[in-house]
């Protein structure tokens, strides 16, 4: 029993180009939410964790589609996760070694990069039927869309509750920091926030498209 | 009640650092099955049956890690455990109620991605709980994970009948909701030093 029948696709701008809107990890398929609310307190613990679950997700998956024919169908979900753990793993005693201080702000989260349902479903959906290089291009599209999600998150709390971008402070020193915009409910609120935007904007996509088809079929 | 009390432990993992609400853990099955209150309470039930067993079985683990030094294999082996301990729960479900699986459906496998769990069984290691608290610690963030499912499953049946804007129903709106929960959980904050 040998994996999934490929699909190969060619690879293409859109393979890489998809992730950071239409397939957009975060604010379309609303996939790997803990560390999006949980570590975007700052602009840079936001990047840092951009940057771990990119990497982790391109090696990883690339792994999963070099060894797609050899993986039995049944246990596959299983490999899987033994297969991120080990990257993740692998990304926990860099950033230790890195920079300790990122580190402790991070906390747990970089190990549970292991449970973000974003590279396992990545994994399953794509790299399981993919050859190498579509996938390192997806990989890295649905990445920088996961990073980008994270920072804007990220930054907009920071300047609103810490008056601040990347550590630097923005404001005079009389601003008043909208506290609760890093604590716990100021993630859920500007997450909610972008996803009204998110969804508006692809409303008036969508209208905008239906104007143009009754226009074609007027003409 | 000092700090490292399992009463104190139980509340603290429950209410004043709920695991979904203060934590962010398990975001993923608390926006997906807080839909109906019925799948919600199970859904609850078996969250907090996985937690028990993976934080007993995590414990066992972590021991012996230790006493043969290779703790670098610790976050692979917690995944294996939890992995196996959801198919048990998958096993018995279809067994005796084939409804509840039907109900939970995708949901239930999910478990395994739900990283409450795996929280759970890093934190009781970093923190260095004994055995007894373990279980507290446990069963406490299972609890807590059932109250704030049920809350926002209540929440959003009434909300069922409330008109909102067309662009803000679904994830946005259940989002506010969340953060206006978060909001109110932060006055439990005082009851209990914060562990961050």
């Amino acid at each position: 029993m040998s994996g999934l029948p490929d699909t190969t696709e060619n690879i293409t701008l859109d393979t890489f180009l998809r992730g950071l809107w239409e397939e957009n990890p975060v604010f379309v398929m609303l996939l790997g939410m803990c560390p999006v609310l949980a570590v975007t307190n700052s602009a840079i613990n936001a990047l840092a964790m951009g940057l771990a679950s990119t990497f982790v997700l391109v090696a990883s998956n690339s792994l999963v589609s070099l060894m797609r024919h050899f993986i039995p169908k049944q246990v596959r979900i299983a490999t899987y996760i033994i297969i991120i753990a080990t990257f993740v793993t692998m990304v926990d005693y860099a950033i230790q070694a890195i920079s300790l201080d990122l580190y402790n702000a991070l906390g747990a989260f970089i190990q549970l990069i292991v449970v973000n349902c974003m590279i396992l479903g990545r994994a399953e959906a794509y790299a399981s039927k993919q050859p190498l290089g579509a996938t390192i291009i997806n990989g890295l599209g649905i990445g920088a869309g996961f990073t980008l999600a994270l920072l804007s998150l990220g930054t907009v709390r920071e300047i609103l509750g810490s008056g601040s971008l990347f550590g630097v402070a923005l404001f005079g020193e009389n601003f008043q920091p909208w506290v609760v915009m890093v604590l716990p409910p100021g993630g859920f609120f500007v997450l909610g926030a972008w996803l009204l935007i998110f969804a508006w904007v692809g409303q008036h996509r969508q209208q905008r498209m239906n104007q143009q088809e009754v226009a074609q079929h007027d003409s | 009640m000092t700090a490292d009390s399992v009463g104190y432990i139980f509340m603290n993992a429950a209410i004043v650092n709920n695991f979904v609400l203060a934590m962010f853990l398990g975001i993923c099955p608390f926006l997906g099955v807080s839909a109906k209150r019925d799948t919600a309470w199970s859904m609850g039930l078996a969250v907090i049956f996985v937690m028990l067993v993976s934080s007993i079985c995590a414990y066992g683990i972590n021991w012996m890690l230790t006493r043969f030094e290779i703790e670098y294999l610790r976050l692979i082996c917690y995944i294996a455990v939890i992995a196996s301990a959801v198919q048990l729960v998958e096993m018995t479900m279809k067994k005796y109620s084939p409804a509840l699986f039907r109900a939970l459906g995708i949901f239930l496998p999910l478990i395994t991605t739900n990283c409450a769990i795996l929280g759970v069984a890093l934190f009781q290691t970093s923190r260095e709980y004994s055995f007894t608290q373990s279980v507290a610690f446990s069963l406490g963030a299972g609890v807590g994970f059932t109250i704030a499912l049920m809350l926002m499953a209540g929440l959003r049946q009434h909300l069922e009948l409330a008109k909102v804007p067309s662009v803000s129903q679904g994830a946005a709106m259940t989002m506010m909701l969340a953060g206006l929960l978060s909001l109110a959980f932060m006055g439990f904050a005082g009851l209990g030093a914060s562990h961050g």
